[in-house]
């Protein structure tokens, strides 16, 4: 029933707001179709507008595969067509009929190209043309176009479609689209900007409070305290969520270093090993990620959502096993020498590089985002993205589940006994060079998780560690060699001051400041936070 | 930690050794000419880097088939430069004394370009430098074969200006000397064309960024007024992929706030998935798509010496090949591989771009080159939106007021890299910087 009513009302405005012949003959239509094709992005530009104008919902597809750039035309005849597949592949069929041209060939075609100039008009005619489309789904985002452009020669199509609107979701958008036109609109009435004050201050966010100080100076003398009332009313509360904005940011930034030092906070902070080698664990797991992530797109394509559950595993297993190799071959052999196991460490590194730039090449790998993660969310006035999302919750994770190993399975009780003294423990049964090499794979591992997520956010090559390796040694120290939770703490404290100062004093002065800050701190308390105490510290 | 790693390097710990240092070495000494590769395998450069030593044995491979030089083969001596600028120089210099090429084809950041200057200079040998750079420059023994910034930084700007209506600019850049310099250039440029104080941001970042948070947000604050905004990028290196993803996560479309790179081309964009970001913009002298005769063929032979059908090609590389065949060109001119001979020779020697017209070796060193506009398509390739005549490369910028004045003309009787057309005296750089 609905349905039908919409198509009645809507046929009626069709005839009421648009110019006359709303149904061309097909080629009429074709002509103004293939006058797409030729010229310059102007000439482009004023072809659309002719469709536009022409009101012919056929034309519709037409214009939204332009705007995909999947629109095609015969270089011979210079006639637009469509195709069934992306990138001009597959059959070719006339835009307005639908009908099979036979004739033509796949070599023949050229791309009808698009610019953002472009793209931009094509939204704003396509938001035109469906304003008062049947479809709910296309109303609404022709109403969030109209809303975006806010052209005040769209105020009359924007009423007829309001009158008509039987949506309230709909409705609301196209009432906030009305209210910024009369802000902006120099013809609107006194009445009508004083009424469209309180709907653009309800929008909220930048946007609103933009339009708002740009209607100010046009604004009649009447009106402009509301208007500054309001301007003042989203300027506190956006105030107050970019305080939450930088928390957030912090936040997020803190679980990165979190993640990437967690490891170390094992293999350094609890074993007291000078892991220079850790950032290339933290690599390893990331290009484990991209080969799950290339098996899969190669022979098992639908199930790329779930690479990164799959990679994970994977990349604890491979890094903790090269973890476990490295102690076994090389860092048993150096345990209470530091120097040189730093340098061993450090030559390691540049091995396993170099390495994986062999296997790899140089070049900057794609990882993809899993459809999940990509894109952001509205949390009020926040902006957070899913990706950031997920890590910070996976790193919590990975938190959580490391301090759980350690305090309530065996394996984390023995490392906890041969950590804190290692011949009573040996005395007592426990297999220690076993354990420093779980201990060692443990940490690794971790490592290699923490790659899966960082290769959500960051690039894929093989100096992929080396970014890492100053910032993970920076929070261990930060918060206390041999404490997980001054680990936790520094990484989160380090990354909110981080994403605090950065607005004052841009991210290359911000990241010295942080640094002067972490030297002063050592110096006022060099075992960092939280300070482990007892006689193992001592000797 | 440079000094040990330089050490390390050096020393040929076997690590950087298994980038394979040093190379085919088929031909006794006299019969051969050889040709110096000076670029980092190994690395923070070595991503971009690499390419362009293939780049040069594959030219070199090309060129031993037609039958060499002056009836000699050529043969390419490969060293490691390591992405450690100090050790360019210490690379540069083995190479010409120990290794005695005839010229060296290198460097990519300006830091190592600077680095390598006085070695040059010293030893008299040549050097094709093959990226686009902030200019500023002439030197009597440096050919300049990549973008001065009047043939890709400006026309950028002009055709946001005139196409996208842009009234609000964010500079963007990695924070070292090419984007530095760059953004002087393109700050006092857009101050000239009555763009405000307060409608330009300039932000700077660390090698290697990667939490890019803050600033794409405070982008998309600045970028949220009404006017169009532009975000012009003279991000380097691996810092791009961070950028570019969040970009796309934080929704900022193309058609609402384009930003234009400088230094992404194919081989960059070959490291993301770019569906998001479709419409942002990179101004080059060359993209891949270009389709002429020319590109094709290069392209197609290209893929085949790789042995890898998917390997893409990118503007440095045209710059390192059009930087060769002039060198080809200016050696048999003059007979000889002799420096000032082929210094002498190679003004005004012509060979084409492969995106079409032909690339003029100018009296300051610099080339002429078409300016391209692409956007980013869904499938990391460029779809070309601009192309303009041919631009000859001004190694002093026009509108910074300390070099205006200054120009470079190593033809008698100026000879000069640093020109004063008022004082008519050489050095004006200093002159004018003490006015």
């Amino acid at each position: 029933m609905t349905f039908i009513r919409y198509f009645i009302i809507t046929l009626m405005l069709l005839g009421a707001a648009l110019p006359a012949h709303a149904q061309l003959a097909d080629t009429e239509l074709a002509a103004l179709v293939d006058a797409l094709a030729p010229g310059s992005f102007k000439d482009r530009e004023a072809a659309i507008g002719n469709l536009v104008a022409s009101g012919d919902q056929r034309a519709v597809p037409v214009l939204e595969t332009l705007l995909e750039g999947e629109l095609y035309f015969d270089e011979a005849s210079g006639k637009v067509v469509f195709t069934s597949a992306p990138s001009g592949k597959g059959a070719i069929a006339d835009p307005i009929t639908g009908a099979d041209l036979p004739d033509l060939a796949e070599g023949g075609l050229e791309k009808v190209k698009v610019n953002n100039n472009l793209r931009r008009v094509l939204r704003t005619a396509i938001g035109q043309m469906t304003l008062l489309s049947p479809i709910r789904d296309m109303r609404l985002s022709a109403a969030q176009s109209i809303l975006r452009d806010a052209d005040p020669a769209q105020l009359d199509l924007l009423d007829t479609a309001l009158a008509a609107e039987a949506d309230p979701a709909i409705g609301r958008v196209m009432d906030q689209a009305r209210a910024v036109i009369m802000l902006k609109s120099p013809d609107a009435s006194v009445e009508d900007k004083a009424a469209a004050v309180p709907v653009v201050q309800a929008i909220g966010g930048r946007d609103a409070l933009n339009t708002l100080t740009a209607a100010l100076a046009t604004a009649p003398a009447e009106i402009q305290p509301a208007i500054n009332q309001a301007i003042e009313g989203l300027a506190r509360d956006r105030a107050a969520w970019d305080v939450a904005q930088n928390v957030w940011f912090g936040i997020s930034l803190g679980s990165v270093l979190l993640l990437a030092a967690i490891g170390l906070a094992i293999t350094f902070g609890v074993m007291g090993v000078i892991n220079m080698a850790h950032g290339e664990m933290v690599m390893l797991g990331a290009y484990t990620t991209f080969v799950v992530q290339e098996i899969i797109r190669q022979n098992y394509p639908g199930l790329f959502d779930w690479s990164l559950a799959i990679a994970l595993p994977l990349a604890f297993l491979v890094t903790g096993l090269v973890g476990v190799a490295i102690e076994r071959g090389i860092i048993r052999f150096l345990y209470g020498r530091p120097l040189e196991t730093l340098l061993a460490t450090w030559g390691l590194s540049l091995i396993i590089q170099q390495a994986v730039q062999r296997i790899f090449t140089a070049n900057i790998r794609e990882v993809g985002n899993p459809s999940w993660m990509s894109g952001s969310f509205e949390l009020g006035g926040l902006a957070i993205t899913w990706n950031r999302f997920y890590i910070v919750i996976f790193a919590a994770l990975v938190f959580a589940a490391l301090l759980l190993v350690l305090k309530y399975t065996a394996i984390g009780l023995h490392m906890r006994a041969v950590t804190q003294n290692r011949r009573m423990a040996s005395a007592m049964g426990i297999r220690t060079p076993l354990v420093d090499a779980m201990t060692f794979g443990l940490g690794s591992g971790i490592a290699g998780l923490a790659g899966v997520a960082l290769s959500q956010i960051g690039n894929v090559s093989p100096n992929l560690g080396q970014g890492y390796i100053i910032d993970s040694f920076m929070v261990v120290v930060f918060g206390g060699v041999g404490n997980l939770w001054g680990t936790f703490v520094g990484a989160l404290t380090l990354g909110i001051a981080n994403k605090f100062i950065e607005p004052y004093a841009g991210a290359v002065l911000g990241k010295i400041i942080i640094l002067v800050l972490i030297i002063l701190f050592i110096q006022r308390r060099p075992r960092g936070l939280f300070a482990l105490k007892g006689r193992s510290v001592e000797a | 930690m440079t000094g040990v790693n330089r050490a390390i390097a050096g020393l040929g710990l076997g690590v950087a050794m298994t980038t394979g240092a040093v190379a085919v070495p088929a031909f006794a000494q006299d019969e051969t000419i050889k040709v110096g590769v000076l670029h980092s395998l190994s690395g923070t450069m070595a991503i971009s880097e690499t390419t362009l030593k293939d780049t040069m044995l594959f030219l070199i491979d090309e060129q031993n088939k037609k039958g060499g030089l002056l009836g000699k083969q050529l043969e390419a001596v490969v060293v490691d430069p390591a992405s450690d600028w100090p050790l360019f120089a210490e690379k540069a210099r083995e190479l010409i004394e120990v290794n005695g090429v005839a010229a060296v084809f290198g460097c990519w950041t300006s830091s190592s370009r600077k680095s390598v200057l006085p070695v040059f200079e010293e030893l008299n040998s040549i050097l094709f430098y093959p990226v686009q750079y902030e200019g500023e420059e002439s030197q009597r023994n440096v050919f300049y074969t990549g973008a001065a910034p009047n043939q890709q930084a400006i026309p950028a700007v002009d055709y946001l200006m005139e196409n996208a209506g842009v009234e609000r600019w964010v500079l963007a850049g990695t924070d070292y000397v090419y984007p530095q310099t760059t953004n002087k250039i393109l700050e006092q440029y857009l101050l000239d064309h009555g763009v405000a104080a307060e409608d330009i941001m300039i932000n700077y970042t660390p090698f290697g960024h990667s939490d890019w948070q803050t600033i794409v947000s405070d982008i998309k604050a600045f970028g949220s007024t009404g006017k169009m905004t532009a975000v012009i990028s003279t991000i380097n290196g691996d810092a791009n992929v961070p950028f570019y993803k969040e970009l796309a996560n934080q929704g900022i479309k193309a058609e609402d706030i384009p930003v234009i790179a400088f230094s992404v081309g194919e081989e960059e964009l070959a490291g993301f998935d770019t569906t998001p970001l479709v419409g942002h913009l990179a101004a080059w002298n060359y993209f891949q798509s270009v389709d002429t005769p020319e590109n094709e063929a290069f392209i197609a032979a290209w893929q085949a010496f790789m042995g890898n059908p998917d390997k893409v090609t990118n503007d440095p590389m045209e710059a390192t090949v059009i930087g060769f065949n002039l060198w080809v060109q200016a050696v048999e001119k003059a007979g000889t591989t002799d420096t000032d001979a082929v210094l002498d020779a190679i003004i005004g020697l012509q060979t084409p771009n492969l995106t079409g017209g032909m690339a003029t070796m100018l009296p300051n060193h610099h080339i002429t080159k078409p300016v391209l506009i692409g956007e980013i398509q869904a499938d990391g390739q460029f779809e070309v939106v601009s192309e303009s005549d041919l631009v000859p490369g001004d190694a002093w910028s026009d509108f910074l007021p300390e070099s205006k004045l200054i120009e470079a003309d190593w033809t008698a009787p100026i000879a000069c890299g640093n020109y004063n057309t008022e004082t008519k005296m050489c050095g004006g750089s200093e002159v004018a910087a003490a006015q």
